[in-house]
């Protein structure tokens, strides 16, 4: 499956980057290419970073009821988040 | 490292947990990908989603059809562009969906053995350079109703994907209008050709909209958890009103005898819609079904290589 | 009867003008082909940014070029046969499949690049301020086509295969994209560590076809420009 990557944008006179959605792609060098071209058709973007979606850890501050300890876990549920990536094989 | 069972909400929690949702839903609240969610909820979200989705990436080819006949070059770069929007909202809303647990794969896997829907009226052909106009007027105008309360929708990524899809969105309507205000304002012929146009297309645009409430079944719960803001009929006649009268401007007349403005309420009353063919255009029957479906089969099919060898390349790049 | 077709009396600059706005135009509508059929749908995007910025180069010279004729842009486009279009006979060539198409888009973009480089310096202000613009655009033409064809080469047997079928294709039509030899060894400086990254055989210089700078042009351009021109010519003084 090709891996997904969420893209953060800082725009021209912007302070931070801002998640802005996600490309898939096969390497890193693809996804930023993806972003440029799907994220800043309008010349919106300056600088833009791509993340594996799997590498990102989330906090969970929304559920106030939750059945458990809010913990480090995924930003969402995705059917390869799971699998282990070939570098980390190595460790 | 952790396990996929700490990143697994309960969301079986029973009556109990429902509740507390919907207090959340009727306060307004935003749901985001990792809260607390009914099965009911996130299964409506990526079929309604993906949906759209679907409807978007389809929608490049009627469209398509005509960038390399457009008649002038500012007319071909604009309609390209537009196209290209087009697939960018496809993927925009693919990506909210993966927010929700299934793969862009999946999905793309469930339009193309037939099992999901996308919008009926991409099922019609685009035979003249006035059904480009029409596509952008009507089309676009009718999705644009649909599209703008979405922006308010519960669930956060599927709010902020509509957000940026209407933002992009407001020049495909104005550029279809004005694609057509060109032709009736030209030669016979090609007044001739909207008019043609306007003719083919009305009834299908009417049917986009979907079922009369009376009939749809998803609506209630869509509805009750803000995923859908209007109702059918609601949308249908706020589009007809909005868009009669821009037809009259154009000197253009309705296929439809029954349309007729009403005093009393002012509102346009239309004729009886043919629901016959909408379930027939919707189960597969309709001029293009097979043909937009093979289209999009051929595309998988033939990038298969391709993607296949940039995933060879990278894992080539990790190996040490 | 009189044609709805125009002729064009060429002075020099007219001349290069088209011969640089065909180029754009030609290329650009060949690329705009695979809309709703691409490999993956950021390439669409992709691809459909790449024909935009032709198709938008293109308007610029025309523009240029038809302020010295006395014509408009789309009379231009729309309105000549196919022996007055001026554009190198690789450009017109069929789009094939992915591989072929992206070693095309990266041999033409190589040599238009270094093009718009040297041009940024040119005596001719209008033509010095296209090139401001296109130079940006083709730069970034030529790293997506080089990155596409490193991972097509270097990817599966039949990627390469493929990638290696299309180079020996296009490159008997590389010839005409130069008119030094110059020209022809910077832009092999450029193309050629591109091919070795992508494991690819360069293929040995022999006959270079050629006819498009002089309007002889190959059987596929006939039916290009029947499709895109054909709403003018049916309709003719009809506006868009």
């Amino acid at each position: 499956m090709m891996p997904l990557w969420e893209v953060f944008i800082r725009s021209r006179n912007g302070l931070a980057h801002k998640h802005v959605g996600s490309v898939h792609a096969a390497d890193a060098t693809m996804a930023l290419q993806a972003a440029r071209d799907v994220y800043t058709r309008r010349g919106e973007g300056l600088s833009i970073w791509v993340v594996p979606s799997a590498a990102i850890t989330a906090s969970d501050p929304a559920d106030r009821d939750a059945l458990f300890e809010p913990t480090g876990s995924k930003i969402y549920r995705h059917p390869t988040f799971y699998q282990v990536p070939d570098e980390v094989g190595h460790m | 490292m952790y396990t996929q069972a700490l990143n697994t909400r309960d969301t079986a929690g029973g009556a109990d947990h429902d509740l507390r949702f919907q207090a959340r839903i009727d306060a307004e609240d935003r749901i985001e990908p990792n809260d607390s969610m009914p099965d009911g909820y996130r299964r409506t979200l990526v079929r309604q989603i993906s949906q759209h989705a679907h409807s978007e990436i389809v929608g490049m080819l009627p469209e398509g059809n005509w960038i390399t006949r457009a008649p002038s070059l500012r007319r071909k770069a604009a309609l390209l562009a537009k196209v290209q929007d087009e697939g960018g909202h496809g993927l925009y809303l693919y990506a909210a969906a993966e927010t929700l647990g299934v793969s862009r794969e999946e999905l793309v896997d469930q339009l193309l053995s037939g099992r999901a829907k996308y919008s009926s009226i991409f099922n019609y052909p685009t035979l003249s350079w006035a059904d480009i106009g029409m596509v952008g007027w009507l089309v676009d105008g009718a999705a644009i109703m649909n599209q703008i309360p979405l922006c308010r929708c519960s669930f956060g990524p599927y709010a902020r994907a509509m957000i940026r899809i209407c933002k992009e969105e407001s020049f495909h309507q104005r550029q279809g209008y004005e694609i057509m205000l060109t032709l009736c304002r030209g030669t016979p012929e090609q007044k001739a050709m909207a008019q043609d146009a306007l003719d083919r297309w009305w009834w299908p645009c009417l049917m986009m909209f979907g079922p009369p409430d009376t009939q749809s079944n998803h609506s209630d719960l869509s509805m009750r958890w803000k995923i859908k803001r209007f109702t059918n009929d609601a949308l249908r006649q706020k589009f007809v009103d909005a868009t009669v009268p821009q037809g009259h401007y154009l000197g253009l007349t309705f296929p439809d005898p029954d349309l007729h403005f009403d005093e009393a309420d002012g509102h346009w009353r239309f004729g009886a819609i043919d629901w016959d063919e909408f379930r027939r255009v919707l189960t597969g029957d309709g001029p293009c079904n097979a043909e937009r479906l093979d289209a999009r089969r051929k595309a998988q099919a033939d990038g298969a290589w391709v993607r296949e060898a940039a995933l060879a390349y990278a894992a080539k790049a990790r190996a040490p | 009867m009189t044609t709805t077709s125009i002729t064009v009396t060429e002075t020099p600059r007219i001349r290069r003008l088209l011969t640089l706005a065909d180029d754009a135009l030609i290329l650009g509508h060949r690329i705009s082909e695979w809309t709703g059929h691409a490999p993956l749908l950021e390439e669409e995007l992709a691809l459909a940014n790449i024909a935009l910025d032709l198709i938008g180069q293109a308007r610029a010279l025309f523009t240029e070029a038809g302020n010295e004729s006395g014509h408009t842009e789309d009379q231009l486009a729309f309105l000549r046969d196919p022996h007055q279009f001026r554009n190198a006979l690789i450009i017109e060539l069929p789009n094939g499949d992915f591989a072929y198409t992206i070693v095309r888009l990266l041999l033409v973009s190589a040599a238009s690049d270094l093009f718009w480089q040297a041009t940024l310096a040119s005596s001719d202000p209008a033509l010095a301020a296209i090139a401001a613009k296109a130079g940006k655009e083709t730069a970034y033409h030529l790293r997506h086509a080089a990155e596409w064809l490193i991972r097509i080469g270097d990817g599966t047997d039949e990627s390469h295969r493929r990638a290696q079928a299309a180079l020996d294709s296009l490159w008997p039509y590389t010839g005409e994209l130069f008119e030094t030899g110059a020209e022809r060894e910077a832009w092999n400086a450029v193309v050629t560590p591109v091919l070795h990254q992508a494991t690819l055989q360069r293929p040995g210089d022999g006959w270079m076809q050629a006819g498009g700078r002089s309007g002889r042009h190959t059987e596929h351009l006939g039916h290009l420009l029947a499709e895109m021109q054909v709403l003018p010519r049916t309709y003719p003084g009809a506006i868009w």
